[in-house]
């Protein structure tokens, strides 16, 4: 089964420009294409988002002391949780900026659900820090403008960087995502028989008609988005990888923290990605256009970076002894292979270092199971490897009196819990009300498919250029 | 296929969205901003009404009583002072006796009942200002407070917002050379004397024998002095007291 199935096209089946239009314009113009499944999820998202929303409003009221937060790890669950969701975001900008500009149609059918989970993602990561600066209602204060009190934020803290970094990848995102939906817009405005989705629909494709200077235009923009967006792939993670690298704290500051974070953000990226579009195309039966191709090179990608990942762990391990710092090889010897929190390392190492290892295998590239369970553990591997570098370092520190452990608080896990529920909400809401599949670009794929339904060993189904 | 749902029309809609979206922001900013440094939110020259009409331009200027006859610990103290019934009853007790508009201090007087003067220049809890080491480094009264020997009923002279603390925090020499001429005039006064000096000269010679930058402290316009000779003779104060400069902007010189 699986020999046959690595050999699945982009698209399969006999598919016309009109069954794509159907299979995915289906599940927004057609109610009763979802089912109760589909409301059982939200219920489930919508009960995490007002965990979320009781976390946040319990916050405000009593402030940051109830989290676990404490000096020396004033950065605790908000970060770790902060440095993860904005890394699931990564995978998203790759897939629509990095790969449409090296002209790698197979994106088509997952960029759009997948810039989708980069601005969710994006969201639910912005919250953390925002929440974090103990007065959320002067967050203002982190941009620079000329203000009453005569002050500029500092500009060499790479804290100020990261909000820049974050800012502009949102608002590059939103834009992008916009942008790109405009001719499905369009089509479905088209298509639709509901008044008021028509009428929606309407307003939201800026009265696109599809001629050919539209699509000039479209083109220009789309193409000036992504050479926008593309470095943000790997400035974003960068930059918040020096807000570690950039310290002095034993385990933060080391010179591989930019490659490794972004390598690591695209890793867990990929994953989320994997993990979102196995139920989807089979509940939603859209197995003919996001195929056992797409997640086999999906795999591939993140088995790629998992690599660097585990070349990460080694330099790091590397450094610290050869770096001659006994602060250093102290974090190494007492926190991270041995000591109360050492569970957490080994677990790194196992999540992101040795399971990701069975996507050598072929057939573990394809089997929706083995990617499931691999896709979780990176997830948690990706979580647990904030973890090992933030409290961990900071509970393991220059000071004696640094030597204290760090406990999180039941708000803690419920803002963690809160914000994974408050992703799952928007992404169920995406599913119901936007074309997850990006119409036009499948239909585009479909086009330079034409007489060519057969996969030749060692040659490439499709003439990419 | 495709089947407009908007008419034409509708694109100068979308044009005035689009401008609407970039022009709105910029304008809440600058009505925020315009707002936030304005009067009513500063009460900069707003009147506070009083228990007593005092009048600081009939007290000091006409009168001429010294500052430092009611806000006894200007000198020594952060805080100014605020003058007890007693203070004014070392004259009202002899003059105006009879006058209604003194009914609250004598009977504040009669029944031991402070007066509630309503503040009029407050300072958030997290600053800790300190009158004594400004007077003592030579500021005028006016240069924060405005022209109070002009003031009839007392308003706030400046927002106080911390943009313009740190105006002089960051450059004191700029403040601190406005004195040159009475220290020539006045040899052997310190600083702190000299800050006092200004409003005997002032009625000694009127406002018209004033020089530029003593004339600027009267009205209440001074905002620092950037003229060569102020600057020199404000370093040299700077010198002799041992400011130092680098720490004075730190955030704990003011939020300890």
């Amino acid at each position: 089964m699986a020999d046959k199935r690595i050999n699945d096209l982009f698209i399969t089946g006999d598919q016309t420009y009109a069954t794509i239009d159907q299979s995915v314009g289906r599940l927004v113009l057609d109610p009763k294409a979802h089912t109760t499944n589909w409301f059982k999820w939200l219920v489930v998202g919508v009960m995490g988002t007002g965990l979320m929303m009781f976390s946040i409003a319990w916050l405000l009221f009593q402030g940051t002391g109830i989290w676990g937060n404490n000096v020396p790890a004033a950065w605790g669950f908000d970060i770790v949780n902060f440095v993860w969701w904005i890394g699931i975001g990564h995978a998203g900008t790759l897939i629509s900026a990095i790969l449409l500009l090296l002209r790698q149609q197979w994106r088509n059918s997952i960029n759009r659900f997948s810039e989708a989970m980069t601005i969710f993602a994006v969201m639910c990561a912005g919250l953390f820090p925002l929440l974090h600066t103990g007065r959320p209602w002067n967050d203002f204060w982190l941009f620079p403008y000329p203000n009453i009190l005569g002050m500029w934020p500092q500009f060499r803290s790479p804290l100020l960087w990261d909000v820049f970094a974050v800012s502009t990848y949102f608002s590059v995102s939103l834009v992008f995502w916009f942008v790109g939906l405009i001719p499905d817009f369009a089509n479905l405005r088209d298509r639709s028989t509901n008044k008021y989705g028509k009428l929606a629909f309407a307003l939201l494709a800026l009265g696109w008609r599809g001629s050919n200077q539209h699509w000039h235009r479209y083109e220009q923009m789309y193409y000036l988005l992504a050479g926008l967006s593309a470095p943000l792939v790997l400035s974003v993670h960068s930059i918040v990888s020096f807000d570690f690298a950039i310290s002095i704290v034993p385990g933060w500051n080391v010179t591989v923290f930019p490659p490794y974070f972004v390598a690591g953000a695209v890793f867990a990226g990929f994953a989320m990605v994997i993990i979102w579009a196995i139920p989807l195309r089979k509940y939603y039966k859209l197995e003919h256009l996001i195929t056992n191709r797409h997640l086999d090179w999906m795999a591939k990608i993140t088995l790629a970076t998992g690599l660097i990942v585990c070349y990460g762990y080694f330099l790091e391990v590397f450094f610290q002894w050869y770096s001659g710092n006994p602060y250093e090889f102290r974090l190494l010897t007492n926190t991270r292979f041995s000591g109360m929190y050492a569970k957490f390392y080994w677990a790194l190492i196992v999540c992101n270092g040795i399971i990701p290892q069975i996507f050598w295998w072929n057939k573990a590239r394809t089997n929706v199971w083995s990617l499931m369970i691999v896709s979780i553990a990176v997830s948690i591997g990706m979580w647990l490897e904030r973890f090992v570098i933030i409290p961990m370092s900071l509970t393991s520190n220059y000071l004696p009196s640094s030597n204290k452990p760090y406990y999180p608080s039941f708000w803690d896990f419920g803002m963690f819990a809160g914000t994974l529920g408050f992703f799952t909400m928007l992404m169920i809401l995406f599913i119901r009300f936007l074309p997850m599949i990006n119409i036009f670009e499948v239909k585009d794929l479909l086009y330079k498919f034409q007489g060519k339904k057969e996969y030749v060993e060692g040659q490439l189904p499709v003439e990419m250029n | 296929m495709s089947s407009q749902v908007f008419r034409p029309r509708a694109n100068s809609i979308a044009h005035m969205t689009i401008i609407a979206i970039a022009v709105l922001p910029l304008t809440v900013g600058l009505a925020i901003a315009s707002l936030s440094r304005s009067p009513a939110n500063t009460k900069v020259n707003v009147a506070k009404n009083q228990p007593v009409p005092f009048s600081h331009q009939h007290h000091t200027w006409e009168l001429g009583i010294d500052c430092r006859y009611c806000h006894t610990s200007v000198e020594k103290s952060s805080f100014a002072g605020i003058p007890p019934t007693e203070t004014c009853m070392s004259c009202h007790s002899q003059i105006w006796t009879n006058s209604p508009l003194l009914q609250p201090i004598h009977d504040s007087w009669d029944t031991g009942t402070p007066i509630k003067w309503n503040k009029v220049n407050k300072l958030p809890d997290f600053v800790f200002f300190n009158h004594s080491i400004h007077v003592n480094r030579g500021l005028n009264c006016n240069t924060c407070h405005g022209p109070m020997q002009d003031e009839h009923i007392t308003a706030k002279g400046n927002a106080f917002q911390m943009s313009w603390c740190l105006d002089c925090h960051r450059a004191p020499d700029r403040y601190l050379g406005w004195n040159k001429d009475i220290a020539k005039e006045n040899p052997g006064l310190t600083p702190r004397e000299m800050a006092f000096k200004l409003y005997w000269k002032l009625q000694e010679k009127g406002k018209g024998d004033l020089s530029q930058v003593e004339t600027e402290l009267i009205n209440g316009h001074f905002m620092g002095s950037d003229h060569a000779e102020d600057r020199e003779a404000g370093k040299e104060i700077v010198a002799k007291l041992g400011i130092k400069v680098q720490q004075l902007a730190d955030c704990s010189v003011c939020h300890r």
